[in-house]
């Protein structure tokens, strides 16, 4: 197996937006190339975090070789690298991109071009992959494959008119597209004779083997025993393993040499070594420069994570240690609060990625967590001239100190279907949207081009996008920079204390209308006291919305007789049991999910 | 002086199940009801070798509704008992009855049979509440019932009323109280509960469809606070949370619950505290009919720790609360042994006091119980 002939493998990957159906093609060209059995296939094979397979999402890119023989009658490799479709991923699916010399793009016959399938696309054009089109979901009655192949030629400008035409779901047409990588999509290049130059595009962690690289060989050969070295962080380790992956497994190879994908394990226990987009080289004959496009991630979205159980402070250190091998994207750093003691304050590509890191940390690493208000980074300009970056609310200066500051703008792509243009306009003014443009992809679609600042559509804007168009808007975004705006910080103070933990900052023309709505929620939230507690909101000592939790007045149970005896005391086990769950904040005990309930603000409307 | 031992019997008949009711009971026939008591009488009869030394300080009778049964029955049932236990001369021997079940003849037979407490489940002096609520009985009819009670020769009688019921207003509760009051001669028991919407009722359902209107919590209140001023007035000592006696009438075989006395539970779904365990009988009617004896659950012995969490949290029910005496006497420790830290902050709080050896629930600490004895539990 050591010889393998480069112009029998094809490295690639499959592009679409969300929903079009990615991982089920993927999952249909295992099953066509025999590496596993129909009856052995269990729906959706790579996509192998339990959270992925609930969600329905692909979160982790991830690889997979499978064989194919072609109706050239020569044996494939054929190297498949699965992509994640969010927008909030966007970093991962150009780190899998540059692994790749071609890239299928997926789009639903009945949905046509989305913001995503233009994103995605344009991100493979620009690694100079190879593309080529086919069109999924043709079994739908509504589907219009016709229609789409002219989109996809007119808008992408991709030959559309032999793109197969395929459902995934049903196996329909599947060989076509396996034959359209074979004969679409170049073999590697480079010699294995070159100094090693590998790609990393992505780890994880196992407890036996240490850190597990995934890379893509683009020049020389790596085998057990080559001295290797990361380019970016400089550390060396002796390679102990390296092989190819099966489906859902690891299989140990001889050599990998140039044009292969596989992985490569080196007893690496400090997680940090390896980063992925990084290069590997031979350290005793390195190459003389490090691949382009390794970029450190930038993230966009920040919130505080603590454990529910303060002792379990440790717990979350290494489970967060833990995760970000698996995921680059991921930062923290240790802060505390005086409402919710040690904890972290987190980094992440959006809301979305906070969501599944919380769920992760407490489905796979058991910690029950609370969650504090996702915040950006700011740039506070101070008086003495000093900027800094605020990612926590608490940290902000007195406003006597502060000159102005600027908050991170995106420059949002919305496609949309005409009839509700004017209810997406309607939101993204509501969010402080600037209107860029709009252009008309045919005549009953249109995508409109906003500049949105990051912070109006790191909560619920998704969410408002999708109810408000009834699910046919789909979006994509990307940085822009940073503008200046009118920013306040909010408080919250629970019976006339402040907590810290609480306190977010809001464009100063909402602010109102947060403080009010989030006093609201907190007061549903806070179970009576023997005491009033007021709920308040305040900006620099001024209050500007209260609620009060009324004192507790009854709680009694009317009958306990001779056979009662036995539930009436699980009641007031059960009782006992809900105040442990409480956090003290002076002498109020507020519930954990209190704290969590303030991200879901706008979810009442 | 021999140890004393409470019996419990459990008759699971009405005539109609009631809106609110969560207890173990429901309309049956007269074929079941004969099997359930032939199977009743073999309980009795099989469990007695466990009260060889105790004697049996009061009977209740509860259910359901037990007037349904014929007096024919009661007569054997007490047959039965006084066969097989050895019953104390001056024994509280209750039975719970509705109006509208028990006619002049069943009544005085019953009290012939032994019995010498009768509860009446009044609920409510207005037709319409008592409709809401289920009932199968009028004001009218729960006043004929009464004066028969009377005139059968009972002199021990509770009357249960209820507040905060769906539609109920501060005055008709009092029209309901007074009532009461109005009653000659006045029943020397009252049982003043609130209403608990309990799961599984069909009063719970219409809470969760929004089609259930109580009356709002300051309301509630209200009700509760002219209960003890209206019944304080007249003569009554407020002895338990929701239970009001004349002086010498408290009710002993309940106060052996929160007083933590032994009993034993007869009957499907019956509960008893026997030797410091606790069990409870199957509630399933065709496999208690076919062996009663089978019925029990495994005893749950109870450890140190749960009995004292049980004398607290039953016996501050109590408004004479815990005496430091009976603690002492229980478990060889003191009260503030092993409380001082909560008696201290719910004294603090204004829920409980602590004087001359006895710890007891204040006014607040009452309306609060559930969040004061919560904090009993260790």
């Amino acid at each position: 197996m050591s010889a393998v002939d480069q112009s029998r493998i094809r490295n690639f990957c499959i592009v679409a937006h969300i929903d079009h159906g990615k991982s089920t093609l993927a999952d249909r060209i295992i099953e066509k190339t025999g590496l596993l059995t129909s009856r052995e296939m269990q729906d959706q094979v790579l996509d192998n975090m339990e959270l992925e397979r609930e969600r329905g999402i692909t979160i982790k890119a991830q690889a997979v070789r499978a064989i194919y023989k072609a109706r050239d009658g020569e044996e494939y490799i054929l190297n498949m690298i699965d992509t994640p479709g969010h927008v909030d991923f966007n970093y991962e699916v150009s780190r899998s991109l540059a692994a790749c010399d071609g890239a299928i793009l997926v789009v639903d016959a009945a949905q046509g071009i989305e913001a995503q399938t233009l994103a995605n696309v344009y991100l493979a054009l620009d690694h100079d992959l190879e593309v080529f089109p086919v069109i999924n979901k043709i079994d739908l009655p509504s589907a219009q494959p016709e229609r789409v192949m002219e989109e996809i030629e007119d808008v992408i400008g991709l030959e559309a008119h032999d793109a197969p035409l395929i459902s995934a779901k049903n196996g329909i047409n599947i060989e076509e597209v396996l034959e359209q990588i074979v004969k679409k999509i170049p073999a590697p290049k480079g010699s294995p004779e070159n100094p090693l130059q590998a790609l990393i595009f992505d780890s994880v962690y196992d407890s036996y083997k240490g850190v597990i690289i995934f890379c893509r060989i683009m020049e020389g050969r790596v085998r057990k025993g080559t001295m290797i070295r990361m380019m970016a962080t400089g550390a060396k380790q002796e390679v102990v393993e390296v092989g190819y992956f099966g489906a859902g497994q690891f299989i140990p190879c001889e050599e990998l040499s140039a044009g292969m994908v596989g992985y490569i394990t080196a007893s690496i226990k400090n997680l940090r070594e390896t980063s992925v987009g990084d290069t590997v080289t031979d350290d005793a004959r390195p190459c003389a420069a490090p691949l382009p496009g390794y970029k450190k991630v930038q993230s966009m979205v920040f919130c505080g994570m603590y454990p529910a159980d303060g002792a379990k402070y440790p717990d979350l250190r290494d489970a967060l240690e833990k995760l970000k091998l698996n995921d680059a994207s991921l930062q923290y750093e240790p802060e505390t609060s005086v409402a919710l003691g040690f904890g972290f304050r987190c980094g992440f590509l959006g809301l979305l990625h906070l969501e599944i890191i919380q769920e992760r940390l407490e489905r796979e690493y058991n910690l029950d967590l609370v969650t504090t208000a996702p915040s950006v980074i700011y740039k506070v300009h101070k008086t003495n001239g000093e900027v800094i970056d605020l990612t926590n609310p608490t940290n902000m200066p007195d406003p006597s100190e502060i000159e102005y500051m600027e908050e991170p703008v995106v420059s949002a792509e919305i496609m949309v279907t005409s009839e509700y243009i004017g209810s997406i306009m309607e939101l993204c003014q509501e969010r402080r949207g600037r209107y860029l443009g709009m252009e008309y992809i045919e005549a009953s679609r249109a995508l409109l081009k906003y500049e949105l600042p990051l912070n109006e559509i790191i909560y619920d804007f998704f969410d408002a996008l999708k109810s408000r168009s009834r699910g046919y808007a789909s979006f994509d975004y990307d940085l822009k920079g940073y503008e200046q705006a009118k920013l306040v910080k909010l408080d919250i103070l629970i019976n006339r204390e402040e907590v810290d933990a609480l306190s977010f900052i809001v464009h100063a023309d909402s602010a109102y209308e947060r403080g009010r709505k989030m006093c609201e929620k907190l007061k549903d939230e806070i179970p009576r006291h023997l005491f009033e507690i007021p709920i308040q909101a305040a900006i620099g000592g001024k209050i500007i919305a209260r609620e009060t939790v009324k004192a507790m007045r009854k709680d009694v149970l009317a009958k306990c007789y001779g056979g009662d005896i036995t539930r009436k005391k699980k009641l007031l086990e059960k009782q006992k049991e809900g105040k442990k769950r409480m956090r003290q904040i002076g002498s109020v005990e507020v519930p954990q999910k209190a704290f969590m309930s303030v991200l879901k603000l706008d979810d009442k409307k | 002086m021999s140890a004393e031992i409470e019996l419990y019997i459990h008759i699971p008949f009405c005539i109609r199940k009631c809106n609110y009711c969560d207890f173990l009971s429901f309309p049956a026939g007269e074929e079941t009801r004969k099997r359930y008591m032939k199977a009743l009488f073999t309980e009795l009869k099989g469990r007695s070798g466990e009260c060889g030394e105790y004697e049996v300080s009061s009977v209740f009778i509860g259910g359901g509704t037990p007037s349904v049964l014929e007096p024919d029955t009661v007569e054997e049932l007490f047959r039965t008992i006084r066969e097989s236990y050895r019953l104390h001369p001056e024994a509280e021997i209750t039975l719970e009855c509705n109006p509208a079940t028990a006619d002049r003849e069943k009544l005085k037979r019953y009290r012939r049979a032994g019995i010498n407490r009768l509860s009446v489940g009044l609920q409510s002096a207005s037709g319409e509440e008592l409709k809401t609520l289920g009932r199968i009985h009028t004001f009218g009819q729960f006043l004929e019932t009464y004066s028969l009670v009377r005139e059968a020769g009972f002199t021990n009688v509770n009357v249960d009323i209820m507040s905060a019921l769906p539609g109920q207003s501060i005055s008709s509760y009092e029209k309901t109280l007074r009532a009461v009051l109005h009653l000659k001669p006045m029943p020397e028991h009252i049982s003043a509960y609130s209403l608990i919407v309990e799961e599984g009722t069909p009063f719970y359902r219409m809470k969760e469809q929004g089609t259930l209107f109580l009356p709002d919590e300051e309301e509630e209140r209200l009700m509760y606070y002219r209960t003890k001023v209206l019944l304080a007035q007249a003569g009554y000592r407020r002895y338990e949370i929701s239970n009001y006696a004349l002086p010498g009438y408290e009710c002993r075989h309940n106060k052996g619950y929160w007083t933590r006395k032994e009993y034993l539970g007869f009957g499907i779904g019956a509960a008893s505290l026997y030797r410091e365990a606790r069990f409870v009988n199957s509630s399933d009617m065709d496999a208690y009919i076919e062996a009663p004896m089978a019925a029990r659950s495994a005893p749950e012995p109870l450890s140190a720790r749960e009995q004292m969490e049980e004398t607290m949290f039953l016996g501050l029910r109590l408004m004479d609360g815990v005496t430091e005496e009976a603690f002492k006497a229980g478990f060889g420790c003191g009260l503030m042994d092993v409380y001082a830290p909560v008696i201290a902050r719910n004294q603090a709080d204004g829920l409980l006091l602590y004087r001359d050896g006895r710890l007891w629930l204040t006014e607040k600490g009452i309306d609060l119980s559930n969040y004061v004895l919560a904090q009993f539990l260790l």
